[in-house]
Protein backbone atom coordinates (compact mmCIF):
# COMPACT_ATOMS: atom_id res chain seq x y z
CA UNK A 1 0.00 0.00 0.00
CA UNK A 2 1.62 2.77 -1.08
CA UNK A 3 1.62 6.70 0.80
CA UNK A 4 -1.67 7.96 -1.03
CA UNK A 5 -3.52 4.81 -0.17
CA UNK A 6 -3.04 5.18 3.37
CA UNK A 7 -3.85 8.74 3.43
CA UNK A 8 -7.11 7.99 2.15
CA UNK A 9 -7.79 5.19 4.39
CA UNK A 10 -6.65 7.48 7.14
CA UNK A 11 -9.18 10.19 6.25
CA UNK A 12 -12.42 7.95 5.66
CA UNK A 13 -12.05 6.19 8.85
CA UNK A 14 -12.31 9.35 10.17
CA UNK A 15 -15.08 10.80 7.89
CA UNK A 16 -16.43 8.76 5.07
CA UNK A 17 -19.20 10.83 3.79
CA UNK A 18 -16.86 13.10 2.46
CA UNK A 19 -16.78 14.13 -1.50
CA UNK A 20 -14.26 12.78 -3.47
CA UNK A 21 -13.85 16.97 -3.97
CA UNK A 22 -13.18 17.56 -0.36
CA UNK A 23 -10.46 14.48 -0.18
CA UNK A 24 -8.85 15.68 -2.47
CA UNK A 25 -8.26 18.62 -1.09
CA UNK A 26 -7.69 17.06 2.22
CA UNK A 27 -4.80 14.79 1.13
CA UNK A 28 -3.67 17.54 -1.62
CA UNK A 29 -4.64 15.08 -4.71
CA UNK A 30 -6.35 15.65 -8.14
CA UNK A 31 -10.01 14.87 -7.88
CA UNK A 32 -9.63 11.89 -10.20
CA UNK A 33 -6.50 10.33 -8.92
CA UNK A 34 -8.45 9.47 -5.78
CA UNK A 35 -11.84 8.47 -7.11
CA UNK A 36 -9.07 6.14 -9.21
CA UNK A 37 -7.20 5.27 -5.89
CA UNK A 38 -10.91 4.46 -4.34
CA UNK A 39 -12.44 2.02 -6.51
CA UNK A 40 -9.38 0.35 -6.36
CA UNK A 41 -9.71 -0.51 -3.26
CA UNK A 42 -13.05 -0.93 -3.11
CA UNK A 43 -12.62 -3.45 -5.99
CA UNK A 44 -9.81 -4.76 -3.78
CA UNK A 45 -12.11 -5.28 -1.22
CA UNK A 46 -9.50 -3.12 1.03
CA UNK A 47 -12.67 -0.71 1.82
CA UNK A 48 -15.20 -3.31 2.40
CA UNK A 49 -18.45 -0.38 3.28
CA UNK A 50 -19.47 2.75 4.41
CA UNK A 51 -21.82 2.65 7.28
CA UNK A 52 -23.17 5.13 10.28
CA UNK A 53 -21.94 4.63 13.41
CA UNK A 54 -25.77 4.45 15.62
CA UNK A 55 -26.23 5.43 19.33
CA UNK A 56 -29.46 2.29 19.22
CA UNK A 57 -30.20 3.22 22.78
CA UNK A 58 -30.76 7.08 22.38
CA UNK A 59 -32.53 6.48 18.83
CA UNK A 60 -34.84 4.42 20.96
CA UNK A 61 -34.27 1.03 18.67
CA UNK A 62 -34.41 -2.02 21.14
CA UNK A 63 -32.11 -4.40 19.99
CA UNK A 64 -30.52 -6.93 22.40
CA UNK A 65 -26.45 -7.86 21.68
CA UNK A 66 -24.61 -11.29 23.16
CA UNK A 67 -21.20 -12.12 23.00
CA UNK A 68 -21.00 -15.54 22.82
CA UNK A 69 -17.13 -17.48 23.69
CA UNK A 70 -17.16 -20.52 21.61
CA UNK A 71 -14.51 -23.45 22.20
CA UNK A 72 -14.12 -25.27 19.16
CA UNK A 73 -13.18 -28.61 18.14
CA UNK A 74 -10.92 -27.95 14.96
CA UNK A 75 -10.84 -29.54 12.09
CA UNK A 76 -7.95 -31.32 10.88
CA UNK A 77 -7.92 -29.52 6.96
CA UNK A 78 -9.30 -26.36 7.71
CA UNK A 79 -8.46 -25.67 11.33
CA UNK A 80 -10.56 -23.14 12.88
CA UNK A 81 -11.98 -21.53 9.51
CA UNK A 82 -14.86 -23.84 8.02
CA UNK A 83 -16.75 -23.16 11.24
CA UNK A 84 -15.88 -19.53 11.43
CA UNK A 85 -17.13 -19.13 8.19
CA UNK A 86 -20.51 -21.09 9.07
CA UNK A 87 -21.19 -18.83 11.65
CA UNK A 88 -20.33 -16.06 9.77
CA UNK A 89 -23.12 -16.88 7.56
CA UNK A 90 -25.94 -16.05 9.67
CA UNK A 91 -27.61 -12.48 9.70
CA UNK A 92 -27.68 -12.10 13.41
CA UNK A 93 -24.25 -12.92 13.34
CA UNK A 94 -22.86 -9.07 13.52
CA UNK A 95 -18.92 -10.24 14.02
CA UNK A 96 -16.49 -13.56 14.17
CA UNK A 97 -13.42 -13.02 16.02
CA UNK A 98 -11.03 -15.90 16.31
CA UNK A 99 -9.29 -15.31 19.49
CA UNK A 100 -6.47 -16.50 21.69
CA UNK A 101 -7.02 -18.02 25.78
CA UNK A 102 -9.79 -19.58 27.36
CA UNK A 103 -12.03 -19.64 24.16
CA UNK A 104 -11.52 -19.97 20.52
CA UNK A 105 -14.15 -17.61 19.32
CA UNK A 106 -15.87 -14.44 19.69
CA UNK A 107 -19.02 -13.71 18.52
CA UNK A 108 -21.53 -10.99 18.38
CA UNK A 109 -24.92 -11.62 18.12
CA UNK A 110 -27.75 -9.28 17.47
CA UNK A 111 -31.47 -10.03 18.21
CA UNK A 112 -34.31 -8.24 19.29
CA UNK A 113 -35.21 -9.96 22.69
CA UNK A 114 -33.16 -11.89 25.00
CA UNK A 115 -34.99 -15.07 24.01
CA UNK A 116 -34.77 -14.72 20.52
CA UNK A 117 -30.53 -14.60 20.45
CA UNK A 118 -30.67 -17.03 23.47
CA UNK A 119 -32.67 -19.53 21.24
CA UNK A 120 -30.47 -18.36 18.29
CA UNK A 121 -27.36 -19.83 20.06
CA UNK A 122 -29.24 -23.06 21.09
CA UNK A 123 -30.64 -24.04 17.91
CA UNK A 124 -28.03 -22.76 15.80
CA UNK A 125 -24.37 -22.54 16.85
CA UNK A 126 -24.36 -25.00 20.44
CA UNK A 127 -25.45 -28.45 18.21
CA UNK A 128 -22.73 -28.03 15.32
CA UNK A 129 -20.28 -30.25 15.43
CA UNK A 130 -17.09 -28.76 16.33
CA UNK A 131 -18.54 -26.74 19.07
CA UNK A 132 -17.70 -28.28 22.55
CA UNK A 133 -18.87 -25.39 24.61
CA UNK A 134 -20.46 -21.77 24.67
CA UNK A 135 -20.93 -19.28 27.01
CA UNK A 136 -23.67 -16.39 26.50
CA UNK A 137 -22.90 -12.83 27.46
CA UNK A 138 -25.49 -10.08 27.13
CA UNK A 139 -24.28 -7.02 26.31
CA UNK A 140 -25.59 -4.38 29.29
CA UNK A 141 -24.74 -1.12 28.13
CA UNK A 142 -22.35 0.52 25.52
CA UNK A 143 -20.05 2.87 26.00
CA UNK A 144 -17.99 3.09 23.13
CA UNK A 145 -18.40 1.59 19.55
CA UNK A 146 -16.17 1.55 16.50
CA UNK A 147 -13.47 4.27 18.68
CA UNK A 148 -16.42 7.01 19.30
CA UNK A 149 -17.37 7.07 22.46
CA UNK A 150 -21.22 7.21 23.29
CA UNK A 151 -21.25 10.29 25.21
CA UNK A 152 -19.57 13.12 23.73
CA UNK A 153 -17.73 14.97 26.17
CA UNK A 154 -17.99 18.16 27.06
CA UNK A 155 -18.61 20.52 23.40
CA UNK A 156 -18.61 24.45 23.08
CA UNK A 157 -16.79 25.16 26.01
CA UNK A 158 -14.60 27.19 24.29
CA UNK A 159 -14.66 30.82 24.19
CA UNK A 160 -16.33 31.97 20.58
CA UNK A 161 -13.12 34.55 20.20
CA UNK A 162 -9.64 34.14 21.84
CA UNK A 163 -6.46 35.09 20.24
CA UNK B 1 -6.95 62.23 39.99
CA UNK B 2 -6.45 59.47 37.38
CA UNK B 3 -6.77 56.57 38.69
CA UNK B 4 -5.53 54.53 36.36
CA UNK B 5 -1.74 54.61 35.52
CA UNK B 6 -0.64 56.20 32.39
CA UNK B 7 1.12 53.25 31.30
CA UNK B 8 -2.09 51.05 31.38
CA UNK B 9 -4.95 53.36 30.05
CA UNK B 10 -2.16 54.48 26.74
CA UNK B 11 -3.05 50.72 25.80
CA UNK B 12 -6.40 50.25 24.08
CA UNK B 13 -8.71 47.27 24.77
CA UNK B 14 -8.36 44.60 23.12
CA UNK B 15 -10.59 44.93 19.37
CA UNK B 16 -12.13 41.56 19.94
CA UNK B 17 -14.11 42.51 22.81
CA UNK B 18 -17.06 43.60 20.45
CA UNK B 19 -16.79 40.44 18.19
CA UNK B 20 -16.91 38.42 21.82
CA UNK B 21 -20.23 39.95 22.70
CA UNK B 22 -21.79 40.02 19.64
CA UNK B 23 -21.42 36.09 19.38
CA UNK B 24 -22.60 35.58 23.15
CA UNK B 25 -25.59 36.56 22.34
CA UNK B 26 -26.61 34.65 19.16
CA UNK B 27 -27.92 31.17 18.67
CA UNK B 28 -26.24 28.64 16.10
CA UNK B 29 -22.93 30.92 16.14
CA UNK B 30 -19.75 29.23 13.91
CA UNK B 31 -16.17 30.22 15.60
CA UNK B 32 -13.30 30.61 13.57
CA UNK B 33 -12.21 32.86 15.64
CA UNK B 34 -10.79 30.26 18.39
CA UNK B 35 -7.00 30.15 19.26
CA UNK B 36 -6.79 27.18 20.83
CA UNK B 37 -7.39 23.40 19.58
CA UNK B 38 -11.02 21.88 19.41
CA UNK B 39 -9.33 18.56 21.08
CA UNK B 40 -9.61 18.23 24.42
CA UNK B 41 -6.57 17.24 26.04
CA UNK B 42 -5.72 13.54 25.45
CA UNK B 43 -7.04 11.35 28.10
CA UNK B 44 -3.73 10.07 29.58
CA UNK B 45 -2.75 13.50 30.14
CA UNK B 46 -6.14 13.94 31.97
CA UNK B 47 -5.49 10.76 34.09
CA UNK B 48 -1.60 11.72 35.03
CA UNK B 49 -3.45 14.62 36.36
CA UNK B 50 -6.35 12.89 38.38
CA UNK B 51 -3.95 10.87 39.77
CA UNK B 52 -1.35 13.31 40.97
CA UNK B 53 -4.32 14.96 42.43
CA UNK B 54 -5.43 11.23 44.41
CA UNK B 55 -1.66 11.38 45.49
CA UNK B 56 -1.90 14.56 47.27
CA UNK B 57 0.02 16.46 44.59
CA UNK B 58 -1.64 19.87 46.03
CA UNK B 59 1.37 22.13 47.24
CA UNK B 60 3.72 24.83 45.42
CA UNK B 61 6.40 23.49 43.60
CA UNK B 62 9.94 25.22 43.95
CA UNK B 63 9.79 28.31 41.65
CA UNK B 64 11.89 26.90 38.82
CA UNK B 65 8.95 24.66 38.65
CA UNK B 66 9.25 20.67 38.96
CA UNK B 67 12.63 19.27 38.37
CA UNK B 68 11.34 16.26 36.78
CA UNK B 69 9.38 18.32 34.09
CA UNK B 70 12.66 20.62 33.50
CA UNK B 71 14.26 17.62 33.27
CA UNK B 72 12.17 15.91 30.30
CA UNK B 73 11.76 19.35 28.62
CA UNK B 74 15.63 19.61 28.38
CA UNK B 75 15.58 16.15 26.68
CA UNK B 76 13.25 16.84 24.53
CA UNK B 77 14.82 20.31 23.33
CA UNK B 78 18.33 18.49 22.82
CA UNK B 79 16.26 15.37 21.11
CA UNK B 80 14.51 17.96 18.86
CA UNK B 81 17.57 20.61 18.13
CA UNK B 82 20.53 19.86 19.70
CA UNK B 83 20.70 22.91 21.84
CA UNK B 84 21.44 21.50 26.00
CA UNK B 85 19.26 23.47 28.37
CA UNK B 86 20.58 22.89 31.99
CA UNK B 87 17.40 21.61 34.03
CA UNK B 88 19.10 23.67 36.98
CA UNK B 89 19.23 27.45 36.24
CA UNK B 90 18.54 27.04 32.33
CA UNK B 91 14.99 26.28 32.39
CA UNK B 92 12.01 28.22 34.44
CA UNK B 93 8.65 26.76 33.79
CA UNK B 94 5.91 29.48 33.76
CA UNK B 95 2.10 29.95 33.54
CA UNK B 96 1.68 29.67 29.88
CA UNK B 97 3.98 31.41 27.34
CA UNK B 98 2.52 34.54 28.09
CA UNK B 99 3.67 34.47 31.61
CA UNK B 100 6.71 33.96 30.11
CA UNK B 101 6.78 35.90 27.47
CA UNK B 102 6.01 38.85 30.11
CA UNK B 103 9.02 37.77 32.14
CA UNK B 104 11.39 37.93 29.06
CA UNK B 105 10.83 41.56 28.75
CA UNK B 106 10.81 42.72 31.81
CA UNK B 107 14.31 40.69 33.08
CA UNK B 108 15.85 42.72 29.92
CA UNK B 109 14.04 46.24 29.24
CA UNK B 110 14.95 49.61 30.71
CA UNK B 111 12.48 52.20 30.14
CA UNK B 112 12.82 53.59 26.17
CA UNK B 113 14.52 50.17 25.17
CA UNK B 114 13.38 49.57 21.93
CA UNK B 115 12.30 46.24 20.95
CA UNK B 116 11.41 45.00 17.43
CA UNK B 117 8.52 43.00 16.63
CA UNK B 118 7.50 42.22 12.91
CA UNK B 119 3.71 42.29 12.19
CA UNK B 120 0.63 40.65 11.54
CA UNK B 121 1.33 39.24 15.40
CA UNK B 122 0.16 37.66 18.32
CA UNK B 123 -1.84 40.85 20.12
CA UNK B 124 0.05 40.36 23.41
CA UNK B 125 3.72 41.49 22.07
CA UNK B 126 3.07 45.11 21.54
CA UNK B 127 1.35 45.83 24.88
CA UNK B 128 3.33 43.79 26.88
CA UNK B 129 6.53 45.69 25.73
CA UNK B 130 4.87 48.85 26.21
CA UNK B 131 4.06 47.38 30.05
CA UNK B 132 7.57 46.17 30.48
CA UNK B 133 8.95 49.73 30.12
CA UNK B 134 9.85 49.45 26.10
CA UNK B 135 9.27 50.95 22.92
CA UNK B 136 7.37 48.69 20.20
CA UNK B 137 8.86 49.29 17.12
CA UNK B 138 7.23 47.24 14.30
CA UNK B 139 8.43 45.52 11.20
CA UNK B 140 5.67 44.89 8.68
CA UNK B 141 5.50 41.77 6.73
CA UNK B 142 3.32 41.18 3.59
CA UNK B 143 1.79 38.87 1.65
CA UNK B 144 4.18 39.41 -1.03
CA UNK B 145 6.96 38.33 1.11
CA UNK B 146 5.00 35.42 2.68
CA UNK B 147 4.91 37.15 5.75
CA UNK B 148 7.97 36.18 6.46
CA UNK B 149 10.62 38.61 8.41
CA UNK B 150 13.18 39.74 6.55
CA UNK B 151 16.98 40.30 8.11
CA UNK B 152 17.76 43.46 6.51
CA UNK B 153 14.11 45.00 7.43
CA UNK B 154 15.34 44.26 10.63
CA UNK B 155 18.65 45.98 10.13
CA UNK B 156 16.62 48.58 8.71
CA UNK B 157 15.19 49.25 12.29
CA UNK B 158 17.95 49.07 14.51
CA UNK B 159 18.60 51.83 16.73
CA UNK B 160 21.75 52.15 19.80
CA UNK B 161 18.28 51.68 21.84
CA UNK B 162 16.93 48.70 20.41
CA UNK B 163 17.59 46.05 22.85
CA UNK B 164 15.62 42.93 21.50
CA UNK B 165 13.34 41.21 18.68
CA UNK B 166 10.71 39.02 18.96
CA UNK B 167 10.86 36.31 16.94
CA UNK B 168 6.85 34.30 16.33
CA UNK B 169 7.44 31.56 13.72
CA UNK B 170 4.93 29.50 12.79
CA UNK B 171 2.92 32.83 13.44
CA UNK B 172 -0.50 33.40 14.56
CA UNK B 173 -1.78 34.76 12.30
CA UNK B 174 -0.79 34.28 9.02
CA UNK B 175 0.37 30.86 9.23
CA UNK B 176 3.99 31.90 8.15
CA UNK B 177 7.04 30.17 8.77
CA UNK B 178 10.60 30.95 8.62
CA UNK B 179 13.15 28.91 6.73
CA UNK B 180 16.58 27.86 8.45
CA UNK B 181 18.31 30.11 5.95
CA UNK B 182 15.94 33.04 6.57
CA UNK B 183 16.44 32.47 10.47
CA UNK B 184 20.57 32.47 9.81
CA UNK B 185 20.01 35.81 8.13
CA UNK B 186 18.33 36.83 11.27
CA UNK B 187 20.80 35.59 14.00
CA UNK B 188 23.68 37.82 12.34
CA UNK B 189 21.89 40.69 12.45
CA UNK B 190 21.27 39.72 16.17
CA UNK B 191 24.98 38.68 16.32
CA UNK B 192 26.34 42.16 14.71
CA UNK B 193 24.27 44.55 16.60
CA UNK B 194 24.22 42.49 20.15
CA UNK B 195 20.94 41.70 20.32
CA UNK B 196 18.64 39.12 22.55
CA UNK B 197 15.98 37.75 20.53
CA UNK B 198 12.73 36.09 21.99
CA UNK B 199 11.64 33.04 19.92
CA UNK B 200 8.18 31.88 20.77
CA UNK B 201 7.99 28.82 19.69
CA UNK B 202 4.66 27.79 20.60
CA UNK B 203 3.38 26.43 17.44
CA UNK B 204 7.10 24.56 16.42
CA UNK B 205 4.96 21.05 16.75
CA UNK B 206 2.31 22.62 14.28
CA UNK B 207 4.51 22.77 11.51
CA UNK B 208 3.09 21.10 8.33
CA UNK B 209 5.54 22.05 5.37
CA UNK B 210 9.28 22.09 5.90
CA UNK B 211 11.34 21.36 9.36
CA UNK B 212 11.10 23.52 12.12
CA UNK B 213 14.32 24.95 13.22
CA UNK B 214 14.44 25.84 16.86
CA UNK B 215 16.45 29.99 16.89
CA UNK B 216 18.80 28.77 19.71
CA UNK B 217 20.18 26.07 17.77
CA UNK B 218 21.55 28.30 15.42
CA UNK B 219 25.42 28.99 15.72
CA UNK B 220 25.39 31.49 18.64
CA UNK B 221 21.88 32.08 19.22
CA UNK B 222 22.06 29.69 22.26
CA UNK B 223 23.43 32.72 24.46
CA UNK B 224 21.70 35.22 23.35
CA UNK B 225 17.95 33.53 22.59
CA UNK B 226 15.42 33.39 25.32
CA UNK B 227 13.24 30.57 24.00
CA UNK B 228 9.63 30.01 24.65
CA UNK B 229 7.53 27.23 24.06
CA UNK B 230 4.61 25.62 26.36
CA UNK B 231 2.03 23.14 26.20
CA UNK B 232 -1.30 24.71 24.95
CA UNK B 233 -1.24 24.05 21.50
CA UNK B 234 0.80 21.09 20.68
CA UNK B 235 -0.97 19.32 23.61
CA UNK B 236 -4.32 20.78 23.45
CA UNK B 237 -3.40 22.38 26.67
CA UNK B 238 -4.35 25.83 26.97
CA UNK B 239 -6.61 25.73 29.99
CA UNK B 240 -3.44 24.23 32.39
CA UNK B 241 -1.62 27.20 31.39
CA UNK B 242 2.08 25.93 31.97
CA UNK B 243 4.68 27.14 29.37
CA UNK B 244 8.78 27.30 29.99
CA UNK B 245 11.49 29.41 29.05
CA UNK B 246 14.80 28.33 28.74
CA UNK B 247 17.85 30.78 27.87
CA UNK B 248 21.58 31.64 29.02
CA UNK B 249 21.25 31.16 33.09
CA UNK B 250 21.66 34.66 33.49
CA UNK B 251 18.70 35.99 31.93
CA UNK B 252 16.55 33.20 32.98
CA UNK B 253 17.90 33.98 36.50
CA UNK B 254 16.20 37.61 36.23
CA UNK B 255 13.00 35.76 34.90
CA UNK B 256 13.20 33.85 37.81
CA UNK B 257 13.43 36.55 40.35
CA UNK B 258 10.31 38.24 39.00
CA UNK B 259 8.28 35.28 38.51
CA UNK B 260 8.96 33.91 42.35
CA UNK B 261 7.61 37.53 43.40
CA UNK B 262 4.69 37.25 41.20
CA UNK B 263 3.89 34.16 40.90
CA UNK B 264 5.53 31.75 43.12
CA UNK B 265 5.23 28.91 40.87
CA UNK B 266 3.30 27.42 37.90
CA UNK B 267 0.24 25.40 39.04
CA UNK B 268 1.55 22.06 40.01
CA UNK B 269 -1.42 19.69 38.80
CA UNK B 270 -0.70 21.49 35.21
CA UNK B 271 2.89 20.65 35.46
CA UNK B 272 2.27 16.86 36.55
CA UNK B 273 0.32 16.78 33.45
CA UNK B 274 2.72 18.51 31.52
CA UNK B 275 5.46 15.66 32.46
CA UNK B 276 2.82 12.99 30.94
CA UNK B 277 2.20 15.42 27.62
CA UNK B 278 5.99 15.19 27.23
CA UNK B 279 5.10 11.17 26.53
CA UNK B 280 2.44 12.01 24.35
CA UNK B 281 3.90 12.58 20.82
CA UNK B 282 1.78 10.39 18.93
CA UNK B 283 -1.76 12.02 20.24
CA UNK B 284 0.13 15.41 18.95
CA UNK B 285 0.56 13.60 15.80
CA UNK B 286 -2.48 12.34 15.21
CA UNK B 287 -4.09 15.76 15.89
CA UNK B 288 -1.20 17.45 13.86
CA UNK B 289 -2.14 15.46 10.84
CA UNK B 290 -6.30 16.34 11.17
CA UNK B 291 -5.32 19.88 10.94
CA UNK B 292 -2.93 19.57 8.08
CA UNK B 293 -6.37 18.32 6.13
CA UNK B 294 -8.33 21.07 7.57
CA UNK B 295 -5.92 23.40 6.71
CA UNK B 296 -5.69 22.39 2.98
CA UNK B 297 -9.64 22.31 2.77
CA UNK B 298 -9.85 25.32 4.53
CA UNK B 299 -7.15 27.07 2.19
CA UNK B 300 -8.83 25.30 -1.14
CA UNK B 301 -12.33 26.40 0.27
CA UNK B 302 -11.33 30.19 0.86
CA UNK B 303 -9.78 30.39 -2.50
CA UNK B 304 -12.80 28.94 -4.15
CA UNK B 305 -15.05 31.42 -2.80
CA UNK B 306 -12.73 33.85 -4.44
CA UNK B 307 -10.55 35.16 -1.75
CA UNK B 308 -6.93 35.16 -2.20
CA UNK B 309 -4.98 32.83 0.58
CA UNK B 310 -1.39 32.40 1.31
CA UNK B 311 -0.80 29.15 2.45
CA UNK B 312 0.28 28.91 5.70
CA UNK B 313 2.57 26.52 6.65
CA UNK B 314 2.07 26.12 10.61
CA UNK B 315 -0.38 26.78 13.37
CA UNK B 316 -3.76 26.70 13.24
CA UNK B 317 -4.84 30.14 10.83
CA UNK B 318 -5.53 30.66 7.62
CA UNK B 319 -4.78 34.55 6.85
CA UNK B 320 -6.94 35.14 3.02
CA UNK B 321 -7.57 38.87 2.06
CA UNK B 322 -10.38 40.11 2.01
CA UNK B 323 -9.04 43.92 0.37
CA UNK B 324 -11.18 42.98 -3.01
CA UNK B 325 -14.65 43.21 -1.05
CA UNK B 326 -13.91 46.86 -0.40
CA UNK B 327 -14.84 46.42 3.41
CA UNK B 328 -12.19 46.78 6.11
CA UNK B 329 -10.92 43.76 8.03
CA UNK B 330 -13.37 44.68 11.07
CA UNK B 331 -16.66 45.52 8.66
CA UNK B 332 -16.05 42.21 7.34
CA UNK B 333 -15.86 40.55 10.20
CA UNK B 334 -18.99 42.46 11.54
CA UNK B 335 -20.78 41.53 8.93
CA UNK B 336 -19.95 38.30 8.30
CA UNK B 337 -20.94 37.69 12.27
CA UNK B 338 -24.43 39.75 11.84
CA UNK B 339 -25.59 38.44 8.70
CA UNK B 340 -24.56 34.56 8.95
CA UNK B 341 -22.78 34.02 12.12
CA UNK B 342 -19.45 33.18 11.51
CA UNK B 343 -16.96 34.80 13.89
CA UNK B 344 -13.55 35.41 12.35
CA UNK B 345 -10.81 38.07 13.64
CA UNK B 346 -10.05 41.11 11.68
CA UNK B 347 -6.59 40.94 10.83
CA UNK B 348 -5.98 44.53 11.90
CA UNK B 349 -6.26 43.41 15.67
CA UNK B 350 -2.62 41.76 14.65
CA UNK B 351 -1.19 45.32 13.38
CA UNK B 352 -2.24 47.75 11.12
CA UNK B 353 -0.76 45.89 7.57
CA UNK B 354 -3.01 42.96 9.08
CA UNK B 355 -5.89 45.43 7.60
CA UNK B 356 -7.50 43.71 4.39
CA UNK B 357 -7.10 40.36 6.48
CA UNK B 358 -9.13 38.08 8.53
CA UNK B 359 -7.41 35.22 10.54
CA UNK B 360 -9.93 32.10 10.21
CA UNK B 361 -9.15 29.57 12.29
CA UNK B 362 -9.29 25.72 11.43
CA UNK B 363 -9.31 24.58 14.89
CA UNK B 364 -12.92 23.69 14.55
CA UNK B 365 -14.60 20.27 12.69
CA UNK B 366 -14.45 18.86 9.47
CA UNK B 367 -18.30 19.75 9.49
CA UNK B 368 -18.43 23.13 11.14
CA UNK B 369 -15.27 24.23 8.72
CA UNK B 370 -17.30 22.96 5.81
CA UNK B 371 -20.67 24.72 7.25
CA UNK B 372 -18.40 28.02 8.31
CA UNK B 373 -17.23 27.99 4.21
CA UNK B 374 -21.08 27.44 2.73
CA UNK B 375 -21.79 30.84 5.15
CA UNK B 376 -18.92 32.58 3.84
CA UNK B 377 -20.10 32.28 0.34
CA UNK B 378 -23.67 33.47 0.87
CA UNK B 379 -22.19 36.46 2.34
CA UNK B 380 -19.68 37.17 -0.20
CA UNK B 381 -22.90 36.64 -2.92
CA UNK B 382 -24.45 39.57 -1.08
CA UNK B 383 -21.50 41.93 -1.54
C1 LIG C 1 1.97 33.19 19.42
C2 LIG C 1 1.39 32.89 20.74
N1 LIG C 1 2.17 32.99 21.83
C3 LIG C 1 1.68 32.74 23.05
C4 LIG C 1 0.37 32.40 23.26
C5 LIG C 1 -0.12 32.16 24.67
O1 LIG C 1 0.15 30.85 25.04
P1 LIG C 1 -0.04 30.29 26.51
O2 LIG C 1 -1.36 29.58 26.52
O3 LIG C 1 1.09 29.33 26.68
O4 LIG C 1 0.02 31.41 27.46
C6 LIG C 1 -0.47 32.28 22.16
C7 LIG C 1 -1.90 31.92 22.35
O5 LIG C 1 -2.75 32.16 21.54
C8 LIG C 1 0.04 32.53 20.87
O6 LIG C 1 -0.73 32.43 19.78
Amino acid sequence: MDSKEKEIIGILEENARLSDKEIARMAEMAEEEVKGIISKLESKGIIIKYKAVINHEKAGIDTVQALIDIKISPERSTGYDSVAVRISKYPEVQSVRLVSGEYDLSVLVLGKTMHEVAYFVAEKIAPLEQVRNTVTNFLLKSYKEYGEIYEAEAKGKRLAVSL
Amino acid sequence: MTVIADRVSQIEGSGIRKFFDIAQRMEGVISLGVGEPDFVTPWSIREACIFSLEKGYTSYTSNWGLLDLREAISDKIYEESGVFYDPEGGILITTGVSEAFDLALRAIINPGDEVILHEPCYVSYKPCTVFAGGTPVCVATGVEDKFELRAEEVAEKISDKTKAIILSYPNNPTGAALSKKDLEEIADVATEHDLIVISDEIYDKLTYEGEHTCFSSLNGMEERTILLNGFSKAYAMTGWRIGYAAGNKEIIEAMMKIHQYIMLCAPITGQMAAIEALRCDDETDRMVSEYNRRRRLMVAGLRELGLSCFEPKGAFYTFPSIEDTGLTSEEFAERLLREEKVVVIPGSVCGDCGEGYIRCSYAVSQYELKDALERMGRFLDTL
